[in-house]
């Protein structure tokens, strides 16, 4: 879960400056941590050093200079190839599942989202498929059996949770007729 | 390209081209709902495919298709060289009494008899003599550890207990596919994964295909490979590389 690939995200939907990013990312992501000013600022720079986003413009207001910048196309292949790849399946990995699928339709693609979904939901169940075999094939301690219940406990919750996610997208995608 | 057509690899203990049913676009509509809608799939000799999807998507439709109980509008169902959509009703009857073996989620046991006259049923029904299917029966009750439950009648039995002599009556034909639907839908977890763990264990040893259909992503971990029906069609398979982002932007303009 990296702030850059957040940071690209919003700015996929138009040209923003580091404050408007700040603000956005606190009020769509209530669960996450606020972004620091700071930390903003360092990971537009990267952005930039690494030719993701581009500045277009400075405002000045009645105070600091604010930097404009937008998204490179090689950011929006970045972006595309972060939603594309996987989380490592675990427990506790919801916040970043719902945060990966929040971009996708800010980005404005509900095909991404659905698309993601899906290689989310193999990458689960083949985790499961583990954990099943570890109390299947006979010779696990029960601490290790009670292991394996406890992630396919939280796996099958994460799964539970993309199952409705992937419903609300495809009404949404049947919506915009895509 | 490195892409493969399937969304799972091929369980490690089954050869390539080892296709036991192939079923072709189809649709099968109730009135004016259709529950299939142009479904082509194939399932492989002695795997474990897990059918899953939400409530309404089809999958039991698609496994009542598969098993030759009911009869698509449209599309076909090979299995093996026999193409079972094209036989008649007394044909595909043989086929599912002596090849393919049915559970449901309650197994659907006589109440009036005993655990092993349920297991010898099937058998009785095509003719063999009496002592001989009670004795299959024994055999197959001991594989699912109910060999104690066999003079028991099903009112006597937990929901566990009747569901593994249930699965021994679809098992003691020796089907070639075992087609379950939400075998353990009524069975709470520890139950659930009983019936499961048995039923894995002794389709492996008797290298029995099972199509197996559950919503629920814990009985489908039991499986090799899992197939998601939604709104009556699976969608396109998943290329399994995911590194590859090429292709992605096109689509976007």
């Amino acid at each position: 879960m990296s702030t850059g690939h957040v940071l690209l995200g919003l700015l996929s939907r138009g040209q923003r400056h580091g404050y408007e990013l700040k603000r956005e990312h606190d009020e769509r992501f209530p669960a996450a941590r606020p972004l620091a000013f700071g930390q903003v600022y360092t990971t537009l720079e990267r952005l930039h050093r690494q030719g993701l986003v581009e500045p277009v413009a400075v405002h000045r207001v009645d105070g600091p200079d604010r930097t404009v910048y937008e998204v490179t196309d090689t950011g929006r292949t970045e972006i595309h190839a972060w939603l594309r790849n996987i989380e490592t399946p675990a427990p506790h990995v919801s916040n970043p599942l719902s945060t990966k699928v929040t971009i996708a339709l800010l980005v404005g693609d509900a095909a991404a989202a659905a698309d993601y979904l899906r290689r989310q939901r193999r990458a689960h169940l083949e985790r499961m498929r583990y954990y099943t075999r570890v109390k299947t094939d006979g010779g696990s301690s029960l601490h290790e059996v009670l292991a394996a219940d406890y992630a396919l406990s939280h796996l099958d919750a994460d799964l539970s949770w993309m199952e409705t996610a992937s419903q609300r997208v495809h009404a949404l995608e049947k919506e915009i007729g895509t | 390209m490195n892409r493969t057509s399937t969304t799972q690899p091929t369980p490690s203990h089954l050869g390539p081209d080892s296709s036991m049913l192939r079923a072709r676009s189809l649709v099968v509509s109730y009135g004016r709902t259709a529950a299939l809608r142009g479904v082509t799939l194939e399932v492989r000799r002695g795997e474990i495919l897990a059918v899953t999807g939400p409530s309404g998507s089809g999958k039991s439709t698609l496994l009542l298709t598969l098993a030759g109980i009911l009869v698509p509008d449209a599309g076909e169902v090979h299995f093996g060289e026999r193409c079972i959509t094209a036989e008649n009703e007394s044909s595909r009857s043989r086929l599912r009494r002596k090849q393919f073996g049915v559970l449901f989620q309650f197994g659907q046991l006589v109440p009036e008899l005993t655990a092993e006259e349920n297991v010898a049923l099937p058998l009785l029904l095509s003719g063999r003599r009496r002592g001989v299917a009670i004795t299959a029966a024994t055999t197959w009750l001991d594989r699912f550890g109910v060999a104690d439950l066999a003079k028991v009648r099903p009112p006597e039995m937990s929901g566990g207990q009747a569901q593994r002599v249930a699965v021994a009556r679809a098992m003691v034909t020796e089907p070639e596919v075992l087609f379950a639907d939400e075998p353990t839908g009524a069975l709470d977890t520890l139950a659930g994964e009983q019936v499961m763990t048995q039923l894995v264990r002794v389709a492996r040893e008797a290298d029995t295909t099972v199509v197996l259909v559950t919503h629920d992503a814990r009985i489908a971990a039991y499986g090799d490979r899992e197939v998601v029906v939604r709104d009556g069609v699976l969608p396109d398979p998943i290329p399994a590389d995911e590194a590859s982002v090429s292709g992605r932007e096109e689509g976007r303009s």
